[in-house]
């Protein structure tokens, strides 16, 4: 189980809207702390990966359910 | 602490489906933690329109390509299918229907993201295009600035 210090709801946003939401929140973390992506957005899982490499984040995990996906990230 | 990561783009297309192009990666970019910096030339202005009529000291001519081009995001039309305004109407109803972000909106997050907008002056005075008549908020410049900027940058696009 991931302890999750931000949750962020990016369900029925298309792109570039979930990794714009994740920054704003993400500006406000701390370093090591974990935020909770929940996206409907077939890219997000690529996308988060790619977010996350360039801005020195960790994807901790990623996993699908129903046609949403949900993506945890620790802050860098 | 490295260098910010930069993203410059030259904006030169008046196009809506360039213009959304444009803001979703000026966006994206600045989710990304870029700097960016947007340059926009020729009809590309005309997206940074204001939607209604401002009254300033025009030419002729000047005042007919003021008639003749799109004032403002909601007046362009796509680069393809258009027919006439058509194309354009289906476009943004399908757009909605996905839930995808109007240009306005991408514009203004665009502003909260603190991505910079430069109008080319150059191309303000050929279009007889005034300060007054564009957006708020935006740097009236040249192709120096933009290439100072563009040196800096990993990132730079033409659209």
């Amino acid at each position: 189980m991931i302890n999750v210090d931000v949750f962020v709801d990016a369900k029925g946003l298309s792109c570039p809207m979930p990794i714009v939401k994740a920054k704003k929140a993400m500006d406000a973390m701390e370093s090591g702390q974990v935020m909770q992506v929940e996206s409907t957005d077939k890219g997000s899982v690529n996308d988060f990966q790619g977010w996350a490499r360039s801005n020195s984040h960790e994807v901790l995990k990623t996993e699908e359910e129903g046609g949403v996906y949900r993506i945890f990230v620790r802050k860098g | 602490m490295e260098a910010q990561k930069q993203t410059t783009m030259v904006v030169f297309s008046g196009d809506l489906d360039k213009a959304m192009a444009s803001f979703i990666i000026a966006t994206g970019a600045a989710a990304m933690g870029n700097r960016v910096t947007m340059f926009f030339t020729f009809w590309g202005l005309n997206i940074l329109r204001k939607e209604q009529h401002v009254p300033v000291q025009k030419g002729f001519l000047e005042k007919m390509f003021e008639r003749m081009m799109p004032r403002g995001p909601g007046k362009l039309g796509i680069s393809k299918l258009n027919m006439g305004g058509m194309g354009r109407t289906m476009m943004k109803h399908i757009m909605k229907k996905k839930n995808v972000a109007s240009l306005p909106e991408l514009i203004q997050l665009a502003k909260e993201l603190d991505v910079e907008m430069i109008a080319c002056t150059m191309s303000m005075d050929v279009l007889g295009i005034k300060e007054e008549e564009l957006a708020d908020g935006l740097k009236f410049a040249g192709v120096a600035t933009y290439l100072a900027e563009a040196e800096q940058s990993r990132v730079n696009l033409f659209i």
